[in-house]
């Protein structure tokens, strides 16, 4: 809401000296969040001039220019070159003289132009700031002016106005008016206020329904939620108006402030009045009416061309206006082409209502059509604005459009009742903490407009017709503080119950980060929208199709999926980086992936109301409704993991990068994980890992197929891993039993066992281990070599053996005879034999 | 008298030569070579010590204690300069494996947390660090949590597609959640009163991605409902957050603001002693008396317990903290933003 102070000051008492940081000051005390200034940027000499003669010019460009002498005020004319033709001699005009500043800024200089000096410049309406139009100059006479050359043009029009805007929250609807603003300054300052409603001339006889030449009625037979679509329809008749009169600069000057373009005096007059009181107007031909007005909903299919040249399909859940000839505007959102106030009406039918908030607001959405009217009947008008609303059109009419008021007013609806509410006594300190007199919150609760009764025990309040959102005692109580003050809340710091600190569950998660990072990862995070095509890639691991969530309304049309893998946002990061000059890259994400469980229909027949606590199978409806979410940790390696240094070799990156990073995870988390060959679409075939612990599956590594990596502008070795963590730390023991440790001396062999090439050393390493029982104290894998010696096909595998009994020294007979145990398991499951 | 069989003189000659070569090794292998030569099997000491089984009985005391003696004394020379030729030769081979220490190969790469992954956790402990509990919740939701169970009407305007992410078809009713304030009706349903939890999390608005503003972001969610509580309980909590994260001068200004799921609400602006250009308020987040309809949703009697809630961006809340200019470096994965930060934010 832009407010132009000098419109407010017509309501409340405003300092003459305030600055729009002032007022700002003053709004945001009562919850108005300040958005910025306005003024119109016009300084210095800006005049009335006379154009007294001037000379048409040709040019070699082809323009025509005029050489204009121009009577300014001071005695001698001054010669003023002007490229518009839009006037006469003796047409009064303004002109900004050297040393000015039009919005821009454009400082105004006395050039030379054309073969003359330019001694100023005559302004039109855009290159004021007060209008788009720059057809031609601003003649005054268009405003009815006709001021003396000299005068102060910047006042004359309104230039030296400003306006301040303020944000006004969804629950305050009769803030968006000057009337509200200037109720709620004097909240923040004390300063009187004078309500506009209440201050229009004497209301006019009222004559009855036969008198009106248009009766209304509301015909709504399908009211949304219950609710029925128009509560008051009041109309009024001005007729005889003039409508080639021009708009005041004044009020030109304001709405442009306010933000509303000047159209037309009927047309600015209605949108003055709705800026004023709140009150949305809409102003009608009346000779173009046909019959008697119905506001009803729309016919299914049923067609409308609204003012803005469109013409629109209607729903059912449309409110319309309508007379004998059909729809004629969409209720409180748009008026309609046929009926509109034209530059030829003389009759008006001024139309002053009060829509229901739902109704407005789904047809606004629907029709893409947020209007300023549609924005106030969604956040909700005083319904006891209507009157003096039309009422305050029908003076203005008279006043600058010559009209006559018949003072014929129709009204359909009354004003509801309000309810009242009871506010128990010591409710208020009670939710805020303070300790506001019983005084302080009775004359608040009067300052906003409610009526206060004091009772036993408490307060009967009956909130003001234009507050809908004061309901209960929470809100009394924050308007209580509000006025009061938020900074009369004191600072209580509340002692709450010792709790558990963190899960097992958000300290493994920590530990596993803080595990890649401290191993030379770097944590990203990626959003999670990802193509279709990603997650076909990524999602599943042998290639079927990923059951993907895709988004209705996604930021990117290519990236409608929500990722069923964190691979792809890894890859898109990393491109990210390579693009910007890195070669190595170790990056790591922890985050959910978003599963859809095709076999799942989505969606409760009923959502359960937000009003009560959802019943036991209701809230194990929803619980079911919520897809599965499982949080990964995933990783990507490029370029080198060690680089060139002296005395030392690049070491690049790789599958041991990936399986290094999911080790660390489980070492984290305190997993046993174990590997095993694997196959993924997306992933190199010979250099593929399964992660798993025991036999349960929990992740995937490898190196992504080269020509992927290259779709993606990687190099051709892309290292990947993701695992699934929450799963991790399920399946991780809970606690650890240490097996205690044994001080006798260990002894230590190697063994060289021949396999098949296709047997995995792991596999061999499992049956060493089954074979030699307990006393095998650790193994590992040490070499692999394939070539001269062995059989076609066949690879030696080498394992160093450490030894070791808990209860005495072992002889190298007996650890050689351990050793063989394990050979001869070796040997049975995998055929392996010893290398001579 | 008859030149006895160990003559003296020719001990001392004998240990005299050996002590002069000993003298002379410059290397360990020179000394192995005068070990074996003065003090080895056919070294004159060891034959002159041969000769002891023909000493007449009443001299061999005399002699064998006077060939002992010379032994002893070479081995001791030979221990002590070997000891000293040992040092010398370990003292030249470090001098020799001496490196630039400024140059030694790393084989260990820098990474570094997220610092809003930091930011969180810090969070996180300085309210577990009160009693509270770290409570989380789906980020595809239910509009029911989302929405209607936080007093949002099924026609407010954040439940239209310009605002919320919605699953396809729509009517799925599944929705990336736009506030944590989720975990509010989540921890109520769940939890046992009185209720304190601190929910950090991702949340999802249709935003452009710009300097000020993302579609992915992160939020951090308070709630306490317990008998009694008040406006000046939320005011004393944030003000203790508040010290923790801008320092002990840092205190909370609360302004008359709207939110579907508290009443009265507020919001909230911090005094940052610590931004660049000199101390001043920074909105921070909005916060408020938690809607009696939403503690009904979540089947707690709103005349028996109150409380509170909060949120703020963790994004913005970095931005200011650490004076970061444009959103987008948070978003965009550079890893140089994270190294920056390492494991401290």
């Amino acid at each position: 809401m832009r407010v132009p102070i000098s419109w407010l000051r017509e309501y409340v008492d405003v300092p003459e000296d305030i600055t729009a940081e002032g007022l700002q000051a003053a709004l945001v005390k009562v919850g108005l969040e300040e958005e910025s200034a306005y003024g119109f940027d016009v300084t210095g000499p800006v005049v009335v001039g006379q154009v007294l003669e001037y000379v048409d010019e040709p040019q070699s460009n082809g323009k025509t220019i005029r050489w204009c002498q121009v009577d300014v005020g001071d005695g001698e004319p001054r010669g003023i070159v002007c490229g518009a033709h839009n006037f006469h001699a003796g047409d009064k005009v303004v002109v900004s003289l050297p040393g000015a500043v039009l919005p821009g800024p454009f400082p105004i200089s006395a050039r030379k132009t054309y073969g003359h000096v330019s001694d100023g410049m005559i302004a039109s309406v855009r290159e004021l700031g007060i209008g788009e139009d720059h057809d031609g100059i601003l003649r005054l006479a268009e405003l009815g002016l006709d001021p003396e050359p000299g005068t102060d043009a910047i006042r004359l029009l309104g230039l030296d106005d400003w306006a301040v805007e303020v944000n006004v929250t969804t629950d305050r609807g009769y803030a968006l008016s000057i009337r509200g603003i200037a109720r709620e300054y004097s909240h923040a300052t004390g300063a009187a206020f004078r309500d506009p409603a209440k201050h229009l001339p004497a209301d006019d006889a009222r004559t009855a329904v036969e008198e009106t030449p248009v009766p209304v009625s509301v015909d709504d037979r399908s009211p949304i939620r219950g609710r029925v679509g128009c509560s008051i329809f009041v109309t009024r008749v001005v007729r005889d108006v003039d409508p080639s009169r021009p708009t005041p600069a004044w009020m030109v000057a304001r709405l442009a402030l306010a933000g509303i373009r000047s159209i037309s005096l009927l047309v600015d007059i209605t949108n003055y009045v709705m800026v004023e009181l709140g009150q949305p107007i809409h102003g009608y031909d009346l000779d173009k009416l046909t019959g008697g007005i119905t506001v009803r909903r729309a016919t299914p299919g049923e067609k409308l061309t609204t003012l803005d040249d469109k013409e629109r399909t209607l729903s059912p859940e449309d409110l319309l206006i309508t007379d004998d000839s059909g729809p004629i505007g969409l209720a409180g959102v748009m008026g309609g082409a046929t009926t509109e106030i034209s530059d030829s009406t003389t009759n008006v039918l001024i139309e002053a209502a009060s829509f229901d908030s739902v109704s407005i607001a789904r047809t606004a959405r629907r029709h893409k059509l947020p209007s300023e009217a549609s924005r106030r009947f969604e956040r909700g008008v005083d319904p006891a604005v209507a009157e003096p609303a039309a009422a305050r059109v029908a003076q203005l009419l008279v006043e600058l459009a010559g009209g006559t008021d018949t003072g014929a007013v129709y009204r359909v609806g009354e004003v509801p009742e309000r309810e009242s509410i009871f506010l128990p006594q010591g409710y208020v300190n009670g939710i805020i903490g303070a300790d506001f007199a019983d005084g302080e919150i009775l004359n608040a609760l009067t300052q906003i407009g409610a009526a206060v009764q004091p009772v036993d025990g408490g307060l009967t309040v009956t909130p003001p017709t234009w507050r809908p959102d004061l309901l209960d005692q929470a809100d009394l109580a924050e308007e209580a503080a509000r006025i009061v003050g938020y900074d009369r809340i004191p600072s209580v710091l509340p002692v709450a119950p010792p709790g558990r600190g963190l899960t097992r569950e958000q300290r493994l998660r920590r530990a596993a980060a803080n595990t890649l990072a401290a191993a030379g990862l770097t944590e990203v995070l990626a959003y999670p929208f990802v193509t279709t095509a990603a997650n076909a890639t990524f999602g599943t691991p042998d290639g079927s199709p990923a059951h993907a969530f895709t988004l209705v309304n996604p930021l990117d049309p290519t990236s409608p999926e929500l990722r069923t893998s964190l691979v792809p946002g890894l890859i898109d990061i990393a491109r990210r980086n390579l693009s910007r000059g890195f070669v190595d890259l170790r990056i790591f994400e922890a985050g959910v992936v978003y599963l859809r469980d095709p076999e799942r229909r989505y969606g409760l027949a009923t959502i359960p109301s937000g009003t009560a606590k959802p019943s036991d199978d209701e809230l194990a409806a929803l619980a079911e409704q919520i897809p599965q979410q499982p949080l990964r940790i995933g990783a990507l390696f490029v370029g080198n993991t060690i680089e060139r240094q002296p005395g030392q070799g690049a070491v690049p990156a790789g599958l041991s990068d990936a399986l290094d990073a999911a080790h660390q995870v489980a070492f984290a988390v305190g997993a046993e994980l174990r590997i095993r060959q694997g196959s993924h679409a997306a992933l190199h075939p010979g250099r593929t890992a399964e992660l798993l612990v025991d036999e349960t599956r929990v992740g995937f590594a490898g190196e992504l197929l080269p020509a992927l990596a290259e779709e993606h502008d990687l190099p051709r070795v892309v290292a990947v891993v993701e695992l699934d963590l929450g799963a991790l730390i399920d399946l991780a023991p809970r606690e650890v039993v240490p097996t205690p440790i044994s001080g006798y001396p260990a002894a230590t062999q190697d063994v060289s066992l021949v396999v098949d090439q296709a047997v995995p050393a792991d596999d061999v390493l499992t049956a060493l281990i089954d074979g030699a029982g307990e006393l095998l104290e650790q193994a590992h894998l040490v070499d692999d070599y394939r070539g001269t010696g062995l059989p076609d096909g066949a690879k030696s595998l080498t394992f160093a053996l450490r030894f070791r009994a808990p209860d005495r020294t072992l002889t190298a007979a007996e650890a050689t005879e351990t050793k063989l145990a394990g050979v001869a398991v070796a040997a049975e499951r995998h055929g392996a034999s010893l290398r001579d | 008298m008859p030149e006895p069989v160990i003559p003296e003189h020719a001990v001392a000659e004998a240990v005299e030569n050996a002590l002069a070569a000993i003298r002379e090794c410059e290397t360990l292998s020179e000394l192995k070579s005068a070990r074996s030569a003065h003090a080895g099997e056919n070294s004159p000491l060891a034959q002159l010590n041969s000769r002891l089984r023909d000493v007449p009985n009443d001299q061999k005391a005399a002699s064998g204690k006077l060939v002992g003696q010379a032994r002893a004394r070479v081995n001791q020379a030979i221990a002590a300069r070997e000891a000293e030729l040992f040092e010398a030769e370990e003292t030249a081979r470090l001098a020799a494996e001496a490196v630039d220490v400024t140059a030694v190969p790393s084989r260990w790469t820098a990474g570094a947390r997220h610092p809003l992954s930091l930011l969180m956790e810090h969070i996180g402990d300085v309210f577990v660090g009160m009693g509270w509990e770290i409570a989380e919740g789906p980020e595809l939701e239910h509009e029911w949590f989302n929405f209607d169970a936080l007093n949002t009407d099924a026609d407010h305007p954040a439940r239209s597609l310009q605002d919320t992410f919605f699953v396809d078809p729509a009517d799925s009713q599944l929705v990336l959640r736009s506030q944590t304030s989720t975990v509010q009706i989540r921890s109520l349903l769940e939890r046992e009163l009185p209720v304190y939890v601190i929910a950090p999390g991702k949340v999802f608005r249709k935003d452009e991605l710009d300097a000020t503003h993302t579609p992915v972001f992160h939020q951090i969610e308070g709630i306490a409902i317990d008998r009694g509580l008040t406006m000046a309980n939320l005011r004393g909590t944030l003000e203790h957050f508040a010290r923790n994260m801008f320092g002990a001068e840092a205190k909370i200004r609360l302004r008359p603001n709207f939110f579907p799921f508290t009443e009265p609400s507020a919001e909230m602006d911090v005094w940052h002693p610590g931004a660049k250009g000199g101390a001043r308020w920074v909105e921070w987040g909005g916060c408020g008396m938690v809607n009696r309809n939403v503690l009904r949703a979540a089947g707690v009697d709103p005349d028996e317990y109150q409380g509170f809630a909060f949120g703020m961006g963790v994004e913005r809340t970095l931005q200011f903290r650490n004076e970061l200019n444009d959103m987008r470096d948070m978003v965009e994965g550079d890893i140089r933003f994270s190294q920056q930060f390492g494991m401290v934010v």
